[in-house]
């Protein structure tokens, strides 16, 4: 018989340079405490595993798949998602690197996508297009954009330099 | 005003999806939603002896535990004419309706919950007795039969052909004649299927992942036997589909019935692993292809079988025969196509199903042939290239196939391929060249859609349609805002709603020829209603004229001749004290599938690099020219097919469901075990767009676009693949143990 499930609790998450307080359960994960608790759905769920990467967020900085980490453990940490690039009406050099190279077709994966080259772009990882295409490999595009994923991450990388 | 047909507008939606804002299917945020997990069958068939839901129901925060024990039994009325996306002979699953388990991975039970976590534990907690009976979980193509009566109407048929064929392979002076199968493959788009249920007394609202929002109506309103009417369909973005949410599929019963026993809104979203099993796929499927030549490479035979998977309850076809019917010219051909059936869920369409698979055998056949006559493979096609659909007997509405080649060829360097195997090599890599042709049919269905002209200047479109990538979103926005004349930014395009007038089918590569015409008869309907209010008033500029002598250019009403102003739509609606102004128009296949056959064509160039030492295959660059008549907007075009082509890689080198015979169950049911293509596994994949403009097909010119991008992918790889090593390998994916 598996273990009688923990209570919920309270935690305060700082997402996208605010502070959030909710109820979680101890196994929530980050990712859904994002969707289901905050409604920042911009951070996709695909396959819950880490396997797909579409829930990648940055902490601290870094990038992570939120699915894989529980939301309890994010506190006290600052979590940036898809919603906290944007300044205003002004997208992110990536957000509009993407849309300018059409570089996704159902969007799905996309906060994953860009999420993941903010994160290789800042840590200096997005200098040619196979060093892209390895930094990017653990977000999977079903709808094989790849291409045009390189090609906006190399814009962006080069406009931001 | 500039054209905007033809331009590479960037997507509409674009700034949506980049920023999170877009909502999918999940993320409808309604007051007290609750959660619900599903339970899966563990054994391939058998039946449910008892079920104990004691521990599960006292679980923290659950709110109901539904097994066939305690489910409502719902009507499931059969559809008078069955969708087309549907199985067209058996059952489908009635799901939760009694003890038979009919696959391994069928729903038997579902936990609702307060929240994600508690409908996790509480199905986790279900304890279910079952009895297994033998299953049929081997393909064993010996028990292949013919497709039944109900997929023949459909055009899924057992046989078709013309001459001798037989005689002809016999007589021929040259012959190939091999084998080849792919696995059973899965869409794995990266969005679950998932649908939120919600009761308001004896409305439902499903927010639901679709490819046709009226037809998951439709299906749902005859499974529970209630009017369409009182069933509403939201589904304004979806993360990719490729085929696997075109019919509606049982958990979307289960949610409905879920949120009906609860009372609350319920979210039902499937697992990952859920995903091999509640949903279709690809099915498996061997053939056997035999070409007949002359020695100069005319083809005088064409033998094709094709020999596929199809679940026990239902029969799920496809039509694997269409390319081998027309692709060449051929005098004597015969084509057969059967049926193996299993114990497993259904398979359903998936990127171009049938005709992805029918192109595969015959283009890896063609270009052993090219082998075996010492002739180029591209100068082979060129040799059988068929000026008419010599099945159907008709002229093509448009085939621009030969300015393909020429184009892929030119681009890609085809000119500097050696045709012996083994004879290109860089560093200590094999270097191959492979190409292949592709097809797709191209078909139109009836469809609406509605225009208002607005107060402020602008338009609102709007039809049932959906965008599950291709940017319908954008196109449609295109077509309407050349038509009325205005520009982009004044025009919007509203879908995924059964509150919107009715589209057909989001698949099958229909889209744009179905709903595209019915958006411009629409504009003209809405521009009509206004010009005639315009000739019928007492007064003003066009008052007492007739009909044809007045004219919308510029983004509003003149007269014919050209004298006088030109008068824009806001103002007309001003004039006649309108707030708006709305008129619908449909679009229908009319006389020309009586007149010709249609398809878009492609032709595809790939490079591979093998290093035999590992065994690896990379694919530094697909080219791929495509005739699919007129282009509406080449930048979300070029995404199409260049997902195509990484489809096709993924077809080609990686994906393959490995299947457990002794549980019939797919064994790598995950994203890491089940291989999709990585950024890193792509190189340049270029499409080009031969010019054309198909108005024998239809008024816009189009044809179709999304299927055809896929078809060819794979077999030009193998192709490649041949040419590197030498080797022929006819089992896809090509892996790197097949080639060790
Ligand atoms: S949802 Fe987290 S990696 Fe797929
Ligand atoms: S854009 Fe659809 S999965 Fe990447």
């Amino acid at each position: 018989m598996p273990p009688e499930p923990a209570q919920s609790f309270a935690v305060t998450l700082r997402v996208n340079g605010q502070s959030f307080e909710t109820e979680i359960d101890a196994r929530t994960t980050l990712l859904d405490a994002l969707r289901d608790r905050l409604h920042l759905t911009g951070t996709k769920k695909g396959c819950a595993l880490g396997q797909c990467g579409a829930c990648t967020v940055l902490l601290d900085g870094k990038r992570v798949v939120s699915c894989l980490m529980l939301a309890a453990m994010a506190e006290g940490r600052e979590v940036t998602t898809i919603e906290g690039l944007a300044r205003g009406d002004e997208l992110h050099p990536v957000q509009a690197a993407f849309v300018e190279h059409d570089a996704f077709q159902c969007g799905y994966c996309t906060p994953g996508q860009i999420m993941s080259a903010v994160g290789a772009i800042r840590e200096g990882r997005a200098g040619s297009d196979d060093e892209i295409r390895e930094q990017l490999s653990g977000n999977l595009c079903r709808c094989g954009a790849y291409a045009n994923i390189v090609a906006a991450v190399r814009d962006a990388a080069t406009r931001e330099a | 005003m500039n054209a905007i047909i033809g331009q590479p507008v960037s997507r509409v939606d674009g700034p949506a999806k980049v920023t999170g804002h877009a909502t999918y299917a999940a993320e409808f945020d309604l007051p007290g939603l609750v959660h619900a997990a599903m339970v899966v069958a563990p054994i391939p068939r058998g039946h449910i002896r008892s079920v104990d839901t004691a521990a599960a129901e006292r679980a923290p925060g659950v709110l109901a535990i539904l097994t066939h024990e305690n489910a409502p039994r719902l009507p499931y009325h059969q559809i008078p004419q069955r969708p087309q996306v549907d199985a067209q002979s058996g059952e489908q699953l009635h799901v939760l309706q009694d003890a038979e388990v009919r696959f391994n991975g069928q729903p038997v039970a579902v936990a609702v919950a307060e929240t994600l976590e508690q409908a996790v534990h509480a199905a986790e907690l279900v304890r279910i007795d079952y009895a297994r009976t033998p299953a049929l979980t081997i393909f064993d193509p010996a028990r292949g039969r013919p497709p039944s009566e109900g997929n023949v109407k459909a055009g899924r048929v057992p046989e078709l052909g013309r001459g001798e064929a037989e005689a002809a392979l016999a007589a021929a002076p040259v012959r190939v004649e091999a084998r080849y199968t792919h696995p059973r493959e899965h869409h794995n788009a990266i969005e679950p299927h998932v649908t939120i249920a919600h009761w308001e007394g004896e409305h439902l609202t499903l927010y639901d992942k679709t490819q046709w929002v009226d037809n998951d109506r439709k299906e749902i309103a005859h499974v529970f036997g209630i009017p369409e009417e009182r069933i509403r369909v939201v589904s304004p973005f979806v993360g990719g589909a490729f085929g696997s949410a075109l019919r509606t599929w049982p958990h979307v019963t289960l949610a409905a019935m879920a949120a009906q026993r609860v009372g609350r809104p319920v979210r039902l979203e499937l697992t990952r692993r859920q995903l091999y099993t509640s949903i279709g796929f690809r099915p498996h499927s061997e053939q056997h292809v035999a070409l007949g030549a002359t020695k100069d490479g005319r083809l005088s035979a064409l033998k094709h079988e094709v020999i596929q998977q199809v679940g026990r309850y239902e029969e799920y076809a496809e039509t694997v025969l269409s390319p081998t019917s027309h692709l060449y010219s051929c005098p004597n051909l015969l084509a057969r196509y059967r049926l193996v059936e299993m114990d497993t869920n259904s398979p359903c369409p998936m990127r171009a199903p049938g005709v992805v698979t029918g192109v595969l055998g015959l283009e890896m056949a063609m270009d052993e042939l090219a082998v075996e006559l010492n002739i180029d493979p591209l100068e082979l096609r060129l040799r059988n290239y068929a000026e008419t659909d010599e099945q159907k007997g008709l002229p093509w509405s448009s085939k621009e196939l030969r300015a393909c080649y020429a184009t892929a060829a030119e681009r890609f360097g085809w000119s500097r391929r050696r045709p012996e195997p083994r004879s290109m090599r860089e560093g200590d890599q094999l270097v191959g060249y492979g190409m292949a042709t592709a097809i797709y049919h191209s078909d139109r269905s009836a469809a609406t859609a509605s225009v208002a002209l607005t107060g402020n200047g602008g338009a609102v479109v709007r039809s049932a349609s959906s965008d599950m990538g291709p940017g319908t979103y954008t196109s449609m926005t295109q077509v309407a805002a050349e038509t009325l004349g205005l520009p982009l930014e004044q025009v919007r395009f509203e879908l995924g709603d059964t509150n919107l007038p009715y589209a057909p089918v989001h698949g099958g590569s229909v889209t744009m020829a179905s709903l595209g015409n019915a958006i411009v008869a629409a504009c003209g309907a809405a521009q009509k209603k206004l010009a005639d209010l315009a000739r019928a008033a007492q007064q003003g500029p066009f008052s007492g004229l007739p009909s044809e002598a007045v004219a919308f250019h510029g983004g509003g009403l003149a007269r014919a001749d050209g004298s006088g102003s030109v008068v824009p739509y806001a103002e007309l609606l001003r004039q006649h004290n309108l707030g708006w102004l709305e008129a619908e128009g449909s679009a229908q296949p009319g006389e020309e599938t009586k007149k010709y056959s249609s398809a878009a064509f492609g032709a595809v160039f790939v490079e591979v690099r093998v290093d035999e030492a590992l065994g690896t295959v990379r694919v530094p660059r697909i080219i791929g020219a495509y005739d699919v008549g007129r282009v509406i907007n080449p930048k979300t075009a070029r995404s199409q097919c260049i997902g195509g082509m990484v489809g096709g890689l993924g077809m080609a080198l990686e994906e393959r469901a490995d299947w457990d015979a002794r549980f019939g169950r797919v064994m790598n049911a995950n994203l890491a075990e089940y291989l999709v293509p990585v950024n890193a596994d792509i190189g340049v994949t270029e499409a080009i767009f031969v010019p054309n403009d198909d108005r024998n097909f239809n008024p816009l010119g189009v044809k179709g676009l999304a299927e055809v991008a896929i078809c060819g992918v794979a077999p030009a790889i193998a192709n490649a693949v041949w040419h590197a090593t030498g080797r022929r390998i006819r089992q896809l994916p090509i892996t790197p143990d097949v080639l060790l």
